[in-house]
């Protein structure tokens, strides 16, 4: 912790999600850069984190390890492949981290629906863009009625969609459904990802379906906009698209959500949604926005 | 000239004109004659692919892997095939329908976005299936474009690439250009087919002039049952190339017996035909496979379904993107309400 009791956070990676953070982490009035460990000494985002003033390296996490050595919290924004090493750098030095990487090591967190059942966890993992997107309403809509069956359409633009997700989009999917049962409460999911590439290029569009049975239209309305408003605290962009429609006893509705443009474009916000998650852990550890 | 393969895709795409609700028997009875009239595979399963079972696409009457082992049970020589679109269906999927019977993986991609069918492709060849691509919405690139896109299938090990006119928005000559782009682009051993749908009446011409540029693969449907206003008639394109003098190996009578007998008279529920509808599908380049949730959506929301359709071509949606069409309703149908 610093001086004036700000969390102190790394950022391991410096692609555009490293960037991102780094952008995110500085306008936090509750966390401090502590370092960025990038392995391109020509990337973009280390150039930048130096012009901003930040211990950097492009030697990697070690490397930044020994040049800092009070640092709160990692965030991992590198790869899969990648994580694994990094984590157990982390936590031998007794560091915390949030992964934004597909590894899924740690416990699946969404920040408003399980972070505080995970608060001591050395290490937590994210899941996927669509998962921070969807499973705040399936929750929402758990604590109203028994979820029988809960299925998520995630459209993103392709230009947003990164080499992650292209290799991995089976994990994406079924990552992100069985998080739509643990973390979601739905007894059974589903999940699709869509990749659409229009120009100028699309927000991230979720259209959630949920099979309850009996559904009550007020109830769900009422918990599926506090939901909202609940995510829109540290995404700004996040926005109910269509209001819940109840047909039999088929839920349907839709979230959007456009980016903040801190580093990435706005129509990006399947990425936005995964740094704001990561700030939005941390800033709950910094034990400010609780 | 050489030989051309037929797959016969009215068990997978005829999927959509059903609302997916084959029953096993016309299955059997469909795959029996296909095989009987010399096809070389024939494609099996939900429309929009293995997986694909669901709310968004709908359910089918039975699961893909019931379907394919009623058809693999009653085929002496045609292979079967199967559609899986990557972030639809899974490993999984694809490992039961190969335990199922199929032997022929046909991975489909909107073309754009051909790299996130690589995972798809080699997990097929592990599994001993053929893997071959099918590059949808294929409207939405220039020759160039989409030559760029199928190098990346072909480096992936991909077999066959599929020039896919979900939207059946292809003239003649855009389809000529695209298959001789490929053609010239791609080693030999690497096959190319088509597949159309007749939103403008164009199917088969499309489909023989494909044929006329080197490609050695069509997609075709008995009695054209397909999505929209259906696919390339496998029994007039047979015909066709005939009278090209292209050899198919395929019993015409065969094939004409089981679309009037079978397909026309019990399976089709509506009939296959450019319609205000399936014209409109076309004319504004969207993929024939919203046709049914269109008119749903229609009669859901009060709305005239050409004024969707037309709607959904100017936001550029791809195919599996079918939950646009009820949120674009719903904006239609009360902007102010939409997102309140």
């Amino acid at each position: 912790m610093s001086a004036d009791g700000r969390l102190r956070v790394a950022i391991v990676g410096s692609g555009n999600i490293g960037t991102d953070l780094l952008l995110k982490v500085e306008r936090s009035p509750h966390l401090v850069v502590a370092g960025v460990a990038g392995i391109d000494p020509d990337s973009a985002g280390l150039r930048l984190a130096r012009e901003h003033g930040h211990v950097v390296t492009d030697r990697g996490l070690a490397h930044l390890l020994e040049l800092v050595d009070d640092i709160d919290l990692a965030f991992d924004a590198t790869s899969a492949a990648s994580h694994p090493q990094h984590a157990r750098l982390l936590a031998g030095r007794g560091i915390r981290s949030v992964d934004l990487t597909p590894a899924a090591l740690g416990p699946a967190v969404v920040p408003p629906v399980n972070l505080s059942a995970h608060r001591d966890e050395p290490e937590i993992n994210l899941v996927t863009c669509g998962a921070q997107a969807t499973i705040p309403i399936v929750a929402a809509l758990s604590r109203v009625a028994d979820v029988a069956y809960a299925e998520t359409v995630s459209t993103v633009a392709s230009r947003s969609a990164g080499p992650g997700t292209r290799q991995n989009i089976d994990e994406f999917t079924t990552a992100t459904a069985r998080a739509l049962e643990a973390i979601g409460g739905a007894r059974e999911a589903k999940a699709i990802i869509i990749l659409n590439p229009a120009d100028p290029p699309i927000m991230m569009r979720n259209t959630i379906y949920a099979r309850i049975a009996e559904p009550d239209a007020a109830a769900i309305e009422t918990a599926v906009a506090d939901a909202v408003a609940e995510v829109a605290a540290y995404v700004p962009g996040y926005r109910l698209k269509m209001a819940p429609l109840v047909a039999d006893d088929v839920v349907t509705l839709m979230v959007e959500v456009e980016g903040a443009g801190d580093n990435l474009p706005p129509y990006a916000g399947n990425l936005d949604i995964m740094t704001a998650a990561a700030v939005r852990v941390a800033e709950l550890q910094a034990g400010v926005a609780a | 000239m050489t030989a051309v393969r037929i797959v016969d895709t009215t068990l997978r795409d005829g999927s959509h004109a059903i609302a997916h609700q084959y029953r096993v028997e016309q299955v059997e009875t469909i795959a029996r004659a296909l095989d009987r009239a010399g096809v070389w595979a024939i494609a099996v399963g939900h429309g929009d692919g293995l997986g694909a079972s669901s709310i968004q696409y709908g359910r089918p009457r039975h699961p893909d892997a019931e379907l394919l082992a009623a058809a693999a049970g009653v085929v002496e020589r045609a292979r079967i095939a199967i559609a899986i679109l990557p972030g639809i269906g899974t490993k999984q999927d694809l490992e039961a329908a190969r335990d199922a019977g199929a032997s022929v993986a046909r991975i489909s991609t909107v073309c754009t976005e051909a790299d996130i069918g690589i995972q798809h492709l080699r997990l097929a060849r592990e599994l001993g299936m053929l893997p071959h691509s099918h590059l949808n919405t294929a409207h939405l690139l220039d020759p160039d474009g989409l030559v760029e896109q199928a190098k990346v299938v072909a480096d992936a090990g991909s077999e066959a690439i599929f020039i896919v006119d979900s939207a059946g928005a292809f003239l003649t000559d855009d389809v000529r250009r695209r298959v001789a782009a490929l053609r010239a682009a791609l080693p030999d051993e690497v096959a190319i087919g088509m597949h159309e749908h007749n939103n403008l009446s164009l199917a088969v011409a499309n489909s023989a002039a494909a044929v006329a540029e080197g490609a050695t693969l069509v997609d075709t449907s008995l009695a054209g049952l397909g999505a929209g206003a259906g696919n390339c008639q496998t029994e007039v394109l047979v015909a066709v190339l005939e009278r090209m003098g292209i050899s198919t190996g395929i019993d015409l009578w065969t094939l004409q017996d089981v679309a009037d007998r079978i397909v026309r008279a019990e399976v089709m529920q509506r009939p296959i035909e450019i319609d205000r509808l399936t014209a409109t599908m076309g004319y504004a380049s969207v993929p024939a496979s919203y046709l049914l949730h269109a008119i749903r959506a229609g009669e859901r929301f009060g709305l005239d379904p050409r004024d969707l359709i037309v709607e959904l071509g100017r936001r550029r949606v791809v195919v599996g993107q079918e939950d646009a069409i009820i949120g674009i309703a719903a904006e239609m149908a009360d902007p102010a309400a939409a997102g309140r």
